[in-house]
């Protein structure tokens, strides 16, 4: 085991990732494709933070774009949350494959 | 190997360990409580690299909020003790390679990839941070603040107008 380092912290965040893509498609259950997303989303701030730190130590972009992602996670995971409950109430269930007759 | 390494790798342990469950257990509550702790990793993640702000940001947001939503939803839309169906094995197999393709991919890339790591620069302190954000000059993030603030307002009336529960038509 080496000192982490910059490349530690990339490899995480890409692991990160796939475990969120993984999820994103193998789930058939909207919440848990929503936990899957806020994974990948997590994943993309920490590659976003481990640049700043380790590339532009006295520049602050790669923090602001966390600070934004995240807020804009929040915003996303609420109307998402919102729609499955609407969707629960007109379905009885949140199942993906009962969702397509939103096509229509 | 001394003590900072060791709590990173800890940190990080905790974070994919808890990522792998979140996606892979079967009862849905627990997923949420896996992803939960996968969260507390990567605050944990930020506090090692002395990025406090982010770190405390990402207490409050995700484990104070988001988590605590999900968990709201999965009250308001499963029924208690009862688990996810199966899924289908060819499609968690493809799943998986396409994610390990991916993955090998992704390594490849960024282990070809030489960085010019800079020199250590004292992280910013909070002071600088909010200074920043509010700097209408060159560089500053006075208007991407302001759009993300209008953002939120836009998913909150959003969020209200689509989970409003429709009256009955009273004719």
């Amino acid at each position: 085991m080496t000192a982490p380092g910059l490349y530690h912290l990339l490899v995480i965040s890409a692991a990160l990732f796939f475990i969120g893509i993984y999820g994103f498609l193998t789930r058939r259950n909207l919440i848990t494709m929503l936990m899957s997303i806020e994974l990948i989303l997590n994943s993309v701030n920490l590659n976003f933070i481990a640049f700043n730190k380790y590339l532009w130590p006295g520049k602050m972009d790669g923090l602001f774009f966390t600070v934004f992602i995240i807020a804009i996670a929040a915003a996303e995971a609420a109307v998402a949350i919102a729609i499955i409950i609407n969707l629960y109430r007109s379905h009885q269930s949140i199942d993906v494959e009962n969702a397509e007759d939103l096509k229509y | 190997m001394d003590g900072s390494t060791i709590i990173f790798y800890l940190l990080a342990a905790l974070t994919l360990v808890c990522g792998v469950l979140s996606v892979s257990t079967r009862q849905i509550f627990r997923a949420a409580i896996y992803l939960l702790f996968s969260l507390i990793g990567i605050a944990g993640l930020y506090f090692w690299l002395q990025y406090e702000f982010i770190a405390a940001v990402q207490i409050v947001v995700y484990v104070g909020g988001i988590v605590v939503l999900i968990i709201f939803s999965i009250f308001l839309t499963q029924k208690a003790g009862e688990k996810l169906p199966k899924q289908k094995l060819d499609r968690k197999i493809i799943a998986a390679l396409a994610v390990f393709c991916g993955f090998a991919l992704t390594m490849v890339q960024v282990f070809q990839h030489e960085f010019t790591t800079a020199d250590k620069v004292a992280a910013p302190t909070v002071a600088d941070i909010g200074k920043k954000m509010l700097s209408t000059d060159n560089g500053g993030y006075a208007l991407p603040f302001e759009v993300i603030s209008m953002l939120l307002l836009a998913a909150m009336i959003g969020c209200i107008v689509i989970a409003l529960r429709s009256k009955p038509e009273t004719k």
